[in-house]
């Protein structure tokens, strides 16, 4: 599924910081870690991903070093920093509302127009 | 079968694509580096899954991107790197920058030519003069400045009728408030115009992205660097006039009144010009040179506000500062201020935090100690002599820098502590440009009124 760029904008750096959250990384290793997230229905143009990373090591939430990997090539591991940790859960708050607001607003659509479909996760249109 | 089809070898896929990626100035050979690896790696993956090599490269390359939307990208995030290569290599910006260079010549010939013609009105450049010429000196470069920008950007309509609206305004303030002549409200006047063209004029330098970080930090290395130009073509002036006096003088002519009346206004007017077209079109010659002596700099103002601050705790005269030496105190603190701007925007933003930033939060804490005494002293100035237009532009002017270091010593603590990134810092900063100019206009325009022009 595509995103509309806004929602996309938007969406993917809570979801870096989350799934850094669980560890350092590299940047192939996060955009496997959406495919796999999101049951292989989000997908981000790779290259992408690699300005916004930088984006936000600049803004202090994430730091990176450059390591050798496995591989034998040289290779750049991101990893949270302390105000990186703080911003997550500030940022799951306000999805948490944002989410919880659509969900609502879109069961007494569905309601109105007599589909009864439920939504029971955020479902972009 | 022949195969005429030409065989796949990857590493000359490979160095064409980062060759492709080399021309954006925005990436780095680290960045190209991440790709290179992001891209191997979902090669490695495509090909498990049995894809030939060839197939795996071209399906990966698709996925990273096209290169302009890579560029886009990237530019947004790292805006001060494009700042450093904005001298680009192409063909088509050859004859742009020639344009730009008979425009600027032909700006500063023209500003040369407007400080003489009070001249041909009888406002000669004698001594009883030199007040108006001090007054009027930026009205006579502004402009010209100005339209260099305006034509090399492109910008809209809005923007020139900003110009001419700026001059009109500073014109009105300067030759029709009723000021008593050599009074303090004109010499305050005098004093702030200057600085509140100069960050007028940061609106046309950035053109469509003055509301930006980016394109404020941008301004804010373009003036170190116009500073710096401006003082080299100054000293090189000084060789010219005294070697013209020199010459001239061995085969028994005075050359005095030739330097004193034309090439000296001239060449000042002219090289505030010159100095601005040469920032940005000979940018590679200075961006190694500024930064390195902010970095000389900031650890000597350090060490001079600090001992500063110790020999007058230690002589006990901390509260006891007189007119002269508040004066001189304001001046510094706006010359370390200006410092301080000029390092942050010099910074890599990515940068881990290093010993030169540790030096630069000392030189914030004890400008803003020094900053709290100057505060006191005029204060009880205030309230043993009362007010005057000089003592509450300096109490103005200390209030503004206080909050402005606060925010500094705040954001760089956050950052060396490792709180935050320098990013905050970069948007305490291009915050507070508009700060400034509000109060340099109140102390242009308000002022004289408030005190009666006196």
């Amino acid at each position: 599924m595509n995103l509309s760029k806004d929602l996309m904008a938007a969406s993917s750096a809570p979801l870096i910081l989350a799934i850094l959250a669980d560890g350092e990384s590299y940047g192939y290793e996060i955009v496997q870690r959406v495919a796999e997230l999101s049951g292989g229905k989000l997908h981000w143009t790779d290259g992408m991903m690699y300005p916004l990373l930088h984006r936000l090591e600049k803004q202090g939430y994430l730091a990176a070093v450059w390591r050798v990997a496995e591989t034998g090539r040289k290779r750049k591991y991101y990893a949270l920093t302390d105000a990186g940790k703080g911003v997550i859960s500030e940022q799951q708050k306000q999805w948490q509302v944002v989410n919880n607001a659509l969900n609502n607003a879109w069961r007494s659509t569905d309601n109105m127009i007599g589909t009864g479909g439920s939504n029971d996760g955020f479902q972009p249109a | 079968m022949a195969s005429n089809q030409h065989k796949f070898a990857l590493p000359e896929a490979l160095s064409a694509w980062r060759q492709a990626l080399c021309g954006n100035p925005a990436l780095r050979q680290d960045d190209i580096d991440e790709l290179e690896d992001h891209l191997l790696s979902e090669m490695a993956r495509l090909q498990q899954l049995g894809l030939a090599e060839d197939e795996a490269f071209f399906v990966a390359e698709r996925r990273m991107g096209t290169d302009h939307q890579l560029d886009q990208q990237y530019q947004q995030v790292h805006s001060g790197r494009l700042w450093r290569n904005s001298v680009a290599t192409e063909q088509s910006r050859a004859s742009e920058s020639r344009f730009t260079c008979y425009l600027a010549f032909i700006c500063a010939l023209l500003a040369a030519l407007a400080i003489k013609l009070p001249a041909a009105f009888g406002i000669t450049l004698t001594d009883e003069n030199a007040g108006f010429y001090l007054r009027h000196a930026s009205l006579f470069s502004f402009p010209f400045i100005a339209v260099l920008f305006i034509a090399k950007r492109q910008l809209s309509l809005r923007y020139t009728l900003l110009a001419v609206a700026t001059v009109v305004f500073a014109s009105l303030i300067i030759d029709v408030y009723p000021f008593a002549d050599g009074g303090s409200t004109q010499q305050l006047t005098a004093l702030h115009l200057p600085l509140l063209l100069w960050l007028v004029l940061g609106v046309f330098y950035c053109g469509e992205r003055w509301r930006d970080v980016a394109g404020r930090m941008d301004f804010i290395r373009f003036s170190g660097e116009y500073l710096i130009y401006y003082v080299l073509i100054a000293l090189g002036g000084m060789v010219l006039v005294a070697s013209t006096m020199a010459t001239f003088s061995m085969i028994g002519l005075d050359a005095e009144w030739l330097v004193q009346r034309w090439v000296v206004p001239c060449g000042a007017i002219g090289a505030t010009v010159i100095a601005a077209y040469l920032v940005e079109a000979k940018q590679l010659a200075l961006e190694n040179i500024a930064p390195v002596l902010a970095r000389i700099f900031t650890p000597l103002f350090a060490l001079l506000l600090l001992s500063f601050l110790v020999t007058l705790l230690a002589t006990g005269n901390a509260f006891d500062l007189n007119r002269e030496l508040l004066i001189a105190l304001d001046l510094l603190l706006v010359v370390v201020l200006g410092l301080l701007m000029y390092s942050v925007s010099a910074r890599d933003g990515n940068q881990q935090a290093t010993l030169f930033d540790r030096l630069q939060w000392v030189l914030v804490l004890s400008a803003l100690l020094v900053d709290v005494l100057a505060l006191l002293a005029i204060s009880s100035r205030i309230a043993e002599l009362g007010w005057t237009p000089n003592r509450i532009a300096a109490l103005g002017e200390n209030i503004v820098l206080l909050l402005s270091l606060g925010g500094y010593a705040w954001h760089y603590g956050q950052f060396i502590r490792g709180k935050a990134g320098f990013y905050p810092l970069e948007q305490w900063q291009t915050r507070w440009l508009p700060i400034y100019a509000v109060w340099f206009a109140i102390v242009v325009a308000v002022f004289p009124c408030l005190f009666d022009f006196v």
